[in-house]
Order: structure tokens, then C-alpha cells, then sequence
């Protein structure tokens, strides 16, 4: 008795630990501070379950964590700054898919391999069945959404495509599912049977993460991301109702919970609520595909030469420059600019990127000083008095449509006002369209210049011809 | 009150000490915090460490040691990558 009242207490000392973190995670300054402390809180939770098994066989144990803590060692020590979205999401769909493997292991354990021709109601408890049914469910989510959120954001899969009817389709899925679940938790005492109705609760499950994810595109990532996130702390909470145990229950529970939070500040940023995002919003926009007007195009050289006379210059980064990796070309030409005597800001809109926080993460990367960096809303009414606005790989987020046109796919999404800027330079690859695809008629605007090409030889372009001459 | 009704009590409760953890966060930090969060979130490995405690190879003990191995990973991987990025933020500010 007396050693699980121990292990009570510290599992207390470990909640302490994964709330204090969480709290100093939120500031910047002892955010390092705050993911250690998580991390000790994790390490403490391990231990103090390991002391709760007492002496058992450890081999399955030593290795899994083995094998486990390699992996993960490796594929944060092979990841390039540049895949941080790709790699979170695929972390997401592992944890997703290690809840929906405790309460499968925990089923087969008890029922199918016990074989008790009992139900898993009668031999778990009725709560601790259904919520197990629900931790194989979100669980499943988490992994497939995970997956394809991965994928998309490699880039190996694209486009946005519309599945019909995926509202209902989805409903029907999740209730199929938890259907399947149900009946084989509470109605069925053949071990066998009930074992292949849980599986077709994992098919059904996985489906519904890839109809959930499939039609949604680049500039909703940062949403789905960040949902998925909760849904991962929402499956461990149902695993430890399922296994009955409090400190999963809480910290899956945080995590779900500061999940949806993100993601309520994410639907914000873009004006949208959540419904409106998940139902896929940006995909009615093909009809929108205007041709382009009078669009004005220049050479580096010739930009440069705008850009040596300017006093004040804003750079504004989207997606663009993280896929070309120009983090490190885009912070050489802030410096040169500054060495000329110009003021240079960066300006970050919330959802620009795949993720949230994106660019804060990509620039952080090549070290571009934290006092460069402006939020949308202290920067947006400083446009006006700018000389020169430099788009590196943004679209959408400069989209004057948002505020123009009452019928775009993005209209009500605060943008960044470049377009009261001097002079805006958009370096592009080409006239395409962002992830909204819809047209943007900032490049058509007067004071527009398009610099076509990659987005670090650009940059790289500029920054020589500053330097040469100075 | 019953083991259930007090999971439920923690369950609730914990949700509204999420939702006021990660009120007002500056989005510089979204990115660190959604992956410190995510690794929170392998906290399913207690879970797997219970259910794989004996040498037997059953299917429920496979499933076990792949949740853990799966769990150790977002673990492992999730708290390190999340150090990565807060060390390119630290220092300044």
C-alpha cells in the first residue's frame, strides 16, 4: 500500500512538472526552460510507471523504449529546419496511432486472446470499453489525418481534391464506426467476431482522417495541424479512461484542450471559423481563376537599384521561402540593407506558412534577430510610409481580394496591406496562384514589380548587387 | 463518488487548465508549443509499458510493443525537435 501511495505522490510531481512547462513553454523567454521541464515531467512519468510493474520480464520494455528513443534521436537529428511542419505531423499521427494501439492491445489482452466468452462491457467495465472504442477511433484519425497532413505538406501529394458528399459521408464513416465499436464492445461474446468488427472500426476510423484532410489545402494546414494535435491529446485521455489512469487522463486531456485553442486562434487569424475550414472552404474557388491585366516584371539589377535608395523596407516571407530554404538569402539581404542605412522589418501574418508560427520558426533558423520581426497587427498601418515591400513566396496573405471582393473563397481574412507601399517587389516563380487558388491583383497593381524566379537565387541576386555597390 | 465519476472530475477540470495554459500566446511560440504539446501527448507510453510485461508473443503484446515503440518515438523525437527550434529562438530577448 504504502509504495502506491508513493507512486500517487509522484505522479503528482509529474503533473507539476508537464503544467509549470506548459506555462513557461508560452513565453518566450523561458519557452527552452518550459520544454525541459515537460520533457523531466515525461521522464518521471516512465519511472514511476516502471516502479508501479515491479518486477516483471523487461525485455519487450528495454527495447521498445530502445528502439523508440533511436528512432526519434534520428529523425530529429536528419531533419532539416525546413521540414519542422512535416515532422511534427508525422510525430502527431505516432501518438495518435500509440493510443489507438494501447486500447487494441488492451482489447485483444482481455477479450479476444482470454477468449472468457464474455464481452469486453462485462469483463472491462461498460465505461472503460467505450471509451476504449473511442481511443481506437480518434486514435485512427490522428494517424491517417496525420499521414496525408504529411504528405501534403512534403509536397508529395497535391492538390485539393472534392470528394462528393463528404459531409455526410464523414458522418456516416464516424457513426459506422463507433457502430461497429459499440456492438463489438457491449453485444458480442465470440472473441472472433468481436475482433473483426474492431478491426472495421480501424478502417473506418483511418477513412475518416483521409476524408477529413484530403480536399484541405496549404493555407488551412496550420488548422489541421493543429487539430490533429488535439485530437492526439484527446485519444490518450480516452486510452487512460480506458485503462484507468489519471495521469494520462490529464495530460491527454491538456494537451486536447490547448489544442483546440490553437486552432480557435489559427480560425481567427483567417476570419473563418472552424466548421468553415473543415468543410473545406478554399476549394470553390476554381471558377475565380482570372487571367492577369498588366503585370510589370524587372531584373535583380534593376531592383536593386530601387532598393539602395530606400530608407525603409519591409520583407514579408510566406510559404515560398521556406520551400526554396532562402531563410539564410532572405536575412543576408536585411543585412546588406542595413549596412546601407535602411530600416528593415519583417512582417509575419499569422497563418502564413504550413503550421502555425511557420515563419517565426524558418527565420529563427537562420538567425534573423527576434527584433526584426513584426506581428500583422503592429506592422499593417506602417505600409503606407514604406519605400519598398519585398513578397518573398507569399500570395494569399497579400491578397487584396480578402478585403475587396465579398465573394472570394478568402474574403474577411485580415491581410497584409503591402499594396499602400511605395514600391512592392513580389519575388514568385510565376503568376500561379497561392493555395486559395484565386488571383491576386495586388501583381497587377501600379506599384507592383514582379521578380520572377527561385526565390533564393533571387534573393541571392539582390543581396550581390547591394553589396557590389556599396 | 465512484473511480469513474472521479475521472471525469479530472478529465473536466484539466480541460479548463489547458484552455487557461495557452491563453495568449505570442505566435513565435505557436509552432514550439503545438510540438512541446504533441510530445505531451506520447504520454500513451505509460499506458504501452503496462501491457507488454511479459516475454510471451501474442498478438495483444505485439500491439503493445509497437504503441510503445511508436509512443517512445513522439516522445523522444517530439521533446528534441522542439528544442531545436526554441534553441535558434534563445538567447535573444
Amino acid at each position: 500500500m504504502i509504495a502506491t501511495e508513493v507512486t500517487a505522490v509522484l505522479a503528482l510531481g509529474s503533473i507539476a512538472l508537464f503544467v509549470i512547462g506548459l506555462k513557461r513553454l508560452s513565453r518566450v523567454r523561458t519557452a527552452r526552460s518550459g520544454n525541459a521541464l515537460m520533457a523531466a515531467g515525461m521522464l518521471l512519468a516512465i519511472l514511476i510507471t516502471l516502479l508501479e510493474i515491479g518486477l516483471v520480464d523487461y525485455r519487450w520494455i528495454a527495447g521498445g523504449l530502445l528502439i523508440g528513443g533511436g528512432i526519434g534521436y534520428a529523425i530529429v537529428a536528419r531533419a532539416q529546419a525546413t521540414q519542422m511542419p512535416e515532422i511534427v505531423a508525422r510525430f502527431n499521427g505516432f501518438g495518435g496511432a500509440s493510443s489507438a494501439l494501447v486500447a487494441l492491445s488492451l482489447f485483444w489482452a482481455e477479450v479476444v486472446e482470454a477468449a472468457g466468452g464474455a464481452t469486453a462491457a462485462a469483463t472491462l467495465g461498460a465505461a472503460s470499453a467505450g471509451t476504449l472504442v473511442l481511443s481506437v477511433l480518434i486514435g485512427a484519425v490522428t494517424l491517417s489525418g496525420s499521414v496525408l497532413a504529411e504528405l501534403k505538406l512534403r509536397g508529395t501529394l497535391s492538390g485539393t481534391p472534392r470528394i462528393p458528399i463528404r459531409g455526410p459521408l464523414m458522418g456516416l464513416l464516424v457513426l459506422g464506426g463507433a457502430a461497429l465499436g459499440g456492438v463489438a464492445a457491449f453485444a458480442i461474446e465470440d472473441a472472433f467476431v468481436a475482433a473483426g468488427l474492431v478491426i472495421g472500426l480501424v478502417v473506418a476510423s483511418a477513412l475518416v482522417g483521409i476524408v477529413l484532410v484530403v480536399p484541405i489545402g496549404g493555407a488551412d494546414m496550420p488548422v489541421v495541424i493543429s487539430l490533429l494535435n488535439s485530437l492526439s491529446g484527446l485519444a490518450a485521455a480516452a486510452t487512460g479512461f480506458a485503462l484507468g489512469n489519471e495521469l494520462l487522463i490529464i495530460a491527454g486531456t491538456i494537451v486536447g484542450a490547448a489544442g483546440l485553442i490553437l486552432t480557435q486562434i489559427m480560425c481567427v487569424a483567417m476570419n473563418r471559423s472552424l466548421v468553415n475550414v473543415l468543410i473545406g472552404g478554399f476549394s470553390g474557388g476554381a471558377a475565380e481563376h482570372g487571367e492577369y491585366g498588366h503585370v510589370v516584371s524587372a531584373d535583380p539589377e534593376s531592383a536593386a537599384m530601387v532598393l539602395e535608395a530606400a530608407q525603409t523596407v519591409i520583407i514579408v516571407p510566406g510559404y515560398g521561402l521556406a520551400a526554396a530554404r532562402a531563410q539564410n538569402a532572405v536575412h543576408e539581404l536585411a543585412k546588406a540593407l542595413e549596412r546601407q542605412g535602411s530600416q528593415v522589418r519583417f512582417a509575419i501574418h499569422p497563418v502564413a506558412g504550413r503550421m502555425p508560427g511557420h515563419m517565426n520558426v524558418v527565420l529563427a533558423e537562420a538567425e534573423v534577430p527576434y527584433e526584426m520581426l513584426r506581428e500583422m497587427s503592429e506592422i499593417n498601418q506602417d505600409f503606407a510610409e514604406t519605400d519598398v515591400v519585398v513578397v518573398v513566396g507569399a500570395n494569399d496573405v497579400v491578397n487584396p481580394a480578402a478585403r475587396t471582393e465579398p465573394g472570394s473563397p478568402i474574403a474577411g481574412m485580415p491581410i497584409l496591406d503591402v499594396g499602400n507601399a511605395r514600391r512592392v517587389f513580389v519575388i514568385k516563380r510565376s503568376l500561379s496562384p497561392g493555395y486559395a487558388g484565386i488571383k491576386n491583383s495586388l501583381f497587377e497593381q501600379e506599384n507592383t514589380v514582379m521578380l520572377y524566379g527561385d526565390a533564393k537565387v533571387v534573393l541571392d541576386q539582390l543581396a550581390g548587387e547591394l553589396a557590389a555597390n556599396a | 463518488m465512484g473511480p469513474l465519476l472521479v475521472s471525469v472530475y479530472v478529465f473536466v477540470l484539466a480541460g479548463f487548465l489547458g484552455f487557461e495554459l495557452i491563453n495568449k500566446v505570442p505566435p513565435t511560440l505557436h509552432t514550439p508549443l503545438m510540438s512541446g504539446a504533441n510530445a505531451m501527448s506520447g504520454i500513451t507510453v505509460i499506458g504501452a509499458l503496462t501491457l507488454v510485461t511479459v516475454a510471451a508473443v501474442t498478438t495483444s503484446v505485439v500491439l503493445g510493443v509497437l504503441a510503445l515503440i511508436l509512443a517512445t518515438i513522439n516522445v523522444v523525437g517530439g521533446f528534441l525537435v522542439t528544442d531545436r527550434m526554441l534553441s535558434t529562438f534563445g538567447g535573444r530577448k
